[in-house]
């Protein structure tokens, strides 16, 4: 199935080529996690801070989750403004 | 110690510079900035003056850290009667100027009257005098700077000015400091260019003493290192400055997007803190040069930008070429999101002309927006706007009346009227994007639910900076809430609210508290400032600073009824993105948050709550 992978901030080095505006759709396993998924691009668990399905905060905890078709999975490292 | 015990009294309509003894009594229940120069505006100032009148009062007020070794301990408010707003204005400001001035030895000026003459106020330590400004009015802050170094062949002197939105009553207009850094909301700018007073310009030299330096520095150095260690003040910031916001505030649906029309913008990767640090495919530069630090700051969340040569806006104008203040958040998102622009070099330029001229980006852009609304709903043609097709999107648009209006000139003279006065001038008053006529800024409350109480309530109109629940609703600092619920956000805002007015009473930045807590910034202030700076007092005076600007609001004239939000965000839900289908749930909060303030059903405070904090 299909999701897509945003990576945002400093964490955009670990998206694969052809990668438009930090999103990129990808391929993945029925059952996937938001984890799984994180492991894949090599983005370090310590910098999955802000991690959104859909726009929606998701916990770690519930980053353990499979994921859906059509999901778009979001993650930032430590970020604020104001 | 702390402060310098020592305010300046200038009269612009006699001509005099006084000093006089700070009233420490009113110092050891509001500390400073913020919550002294408050204390002072409202026991001076009759609260239903006209903001333009001579009978209000602009105070420049430092913080008791202001000046010291604390990390971002810069920090300077100005406050008055808000031109925009008529409600209490606070606006607070960085960069050196305001070090500078404690420096000099005062730890506020007032200023009173209005000057016969344009004139600006120069400050060498305990000297202070009033010289003409005849030649200088009219001028840009940039030039202003300039002339006024060249002068006094002093390159030292630190100036904060009006540029030509100030002196032409522009309602949003503010006061620049350094160039590029701005007290910026509410109409500061233009209440003193209602005076006559050009700039101010400070040489100071006399150092900051504090009351237990060996503590103080060993606190200081401690915190710090707290800063450094932190991922969001020792990397986050600097690296993305507030512009990292963009992508994170579009994706959960709380961007306000085409007058808030829309929550979400499908040009927000192309404006964002990301984008600004990629190389363009014009000049293989990217829009980014570097961050910058204000005085003592070790976050330096600064953006210093350069405009792309070739672009349209800047090809034949080679003094915009240079590197100057680029995009914070909220400006990219007014000038952005809010109008549907995704032209990054336009909207840095529309930033420049901003801090070069003095006009608040936010306001303007928001005020730009509405404007956008009234032309494409037809309320407004081609007559009023002189011709220019004022669609949503439109860069053009933005580059052109960013200049109009800081010059008082066309359909620039609308737009200086602030969103509120412009929709009501066209018949649509539900377009303005504006609590107390003030426009809110770059989060929509109906995805983040907090804010809508925060803008609300917030003592000088719509604003961010009160209680900056974000924090908590969207990243999880210091606990994580859920954005699209109204449950808790009362409290939230109110422990947010009072503990902000602490901070803009220090001398020190908010955007430390991504890092620190009031448990953080109390050991500095008790080690800076003689008498009890315990948490527990230190949390009471935040909340009697927020009581007193209400209690001044509520003798201007506000009451309850104005403690609400634009109809949009209460009545049409969200069209997409995790809030669809979800306005702000203001009724649920206000009633609430009413109670834990200790005010009435009206919003008064009760005799019970004021006699508690001293009032
Ligand atoms: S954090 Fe940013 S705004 Fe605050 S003092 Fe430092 S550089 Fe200035």
């Amino acid at each position: 199935m299909t999701v897509t992978l945003k990576l945002f901030a400093s964490l955009g080095v670990h998206l694969p080529p052809g990668a438009r505006e930090h999103a990129v759709q990808v391929e993945i396993p029925q059952g996937t996690s938001i984890g799984e998924l994180l492991d894949r691009f090599g983005v370090p668990p310590e910098q999955r801070h802000l991690v959104l399905r859909n726009g929606v905060f998701v916990s770690p905890a519930g980053r353990a989750e499979p994921l859906h078709a059509g999901d778009s999975v979001a993650v930032w490292p430590p970020v604020a403004g104001g | 110690m702390g402060w310098q015990r020592r305010i300046l009294r200038v009269n612009l309509t006699e001509g005099t510079c006084n000093p006089e003894p700070l009233n420490m009594d009113w110092a050891r229940q509001y500390l400073g900035q913020r919550g002294l120069a408050t204390k002072y505006f409202v026991e001076e100032v009759d609260p239903t003056v006209d903001p333009l009148s001579p009978d209000n009062k602009l105070i420049f007020a430092t913080g008791p850290l202001t000046g010291t070794a604390a990390s971002t301990a810069g920090r300077y408010s100005v406050i008055t009667k808000g031109a925009l707003t008529g409600a209490i204005a606070c606006s607070n400001s960085g960069g050196y100027f305001g070090a500078e001035l404690k420096n000099a030895g005062w730890d506020m000026i007032v200023f009173e009257g209005r000057a016969p003459e344009p004139v600006y106020l120069l400050i060498e330590d305990e000297e202070a005098r009033l010289l003409p400004a005849g030649d200088l009015w009219g001028r840009s802050v940039w030039e202003t700077h300039e002339r006024i170094q060249h002068d006094h062949q002093d390159p030292m002197l630190k100036i904060a000015a009006i540029g030509q939105a100030g002196e032409n009553g522009v309602l949003f207009a503010c006061i620049v400091n350094d160039l590029h850094r701005a007290a910026g909301r509410s109409g500061v700018g233009a209440v003193m260019g209602s005076k006559r007073l050009k700039a101010v310009a400070v040489r100071g030299t006399q150092g900051v003493s504090v009351a237990d330096p060996r503590r103080f520095l060993q606190v200081t150095m401690e915190k710090k290192r707290i800063l450094a260690e932190n991922a969001v003040t020792g990397q986050g910031l600097p690296t993305y400055g507030t512009q990292v916001l963009m992508n994170v505030v579009n994706e959960i649906g709380a961007l306000p997007t085409r007058n808030a029309r829309e929550v979400q913008f499908e040009g927000a990767p192309r404006i964002s803190g990301e984008a600004m640090r990629e190389p363009r495919p014009t000049d293989g530069k990217p829009n980014l040069i570097t961050n910058q630090a204000c005085f003592g700051c070790t976050i330096a969340c600064g953006r210093v930008s350069r405009i792309d040569k070739t672009h349209y806006v800047v090809r034949n104008k080679p003094q915009y070429w240079k590197a100057s203040g680029g995009l914070e958040y909220e400006n990219a998102w007014a000038m952005g999101a809010d109008t549907g622009i995704d032209d990054l070099e336009a909207m840095t330029y529309a930033n420049f002309i901003c801090n070069e001229q003095g006009m608040d980006p936010i306001s303007f852009g928001a005020t730009l927006a509405a404007a956008m609304e009234l032309y494409e709903s037809g309320a407004i043609g081609k007559e009023e706007t002189g011709g220019i097709d004022l669609r949503f999107g439109n860069a053009e648009a933005l580059t052109t009346l960013v200049e109009q209006t800081a010059r008082g000139e066309g359909f620039g003279r609308d737009l200086g009227l602030g969103s509120r006065r412009l929709c009501e001038k066209y018949g649509r008053p539900e377009l303005s994007m504006t609590v107390k006529g003030q426009e809110f800024p770059a989060y929509d409350p109906r995805g983040i639910q907090g804010m809508g109480l925060t803008y609300a309530t917030s003592n000088r109109g719509a604003c961010h900076l009160r209680s900056y629940t974000v924090a908590s609703e969207v990243l999880g600092i210091p606990e994580k809430t859920d954005p699209l619920v109204p449950d808790g956000k009362p409290a939230l805002v109110k422990a947010f609210q009072d503990a902000t007015a602490v901070v803009d009473s220090s001398g020190l930045c908010l955007f430390t508290t991504f890092a620190w807590s009031l448990d953080d910034i109390q050991p500095q202030i008790d080690a800076a400032c003689e008498g009890d700076w315990s948490l527990e007092n230190l949390l009471a005076v935040g909340e009697r600073i927020w009581n007193l600007e209400r209690q001044f609001n509520l003798r201007a004239g506000f009451t309850g009824a104005d403690d609400r939000l634009p109809e949009r965000l209460v009545s049409e839900p969200a069209r997409q993105g995790p809030a669809k289908g979800l306005t702000n749930q203001l009724d649920k909060m206000l009633p609430e948050y009413y109670a834990l303030r200790g005010w009435d059903e009206n919003g008064v405070p009760t005799a019970e709550t004021l006699q508690r904090l001293g009032l």
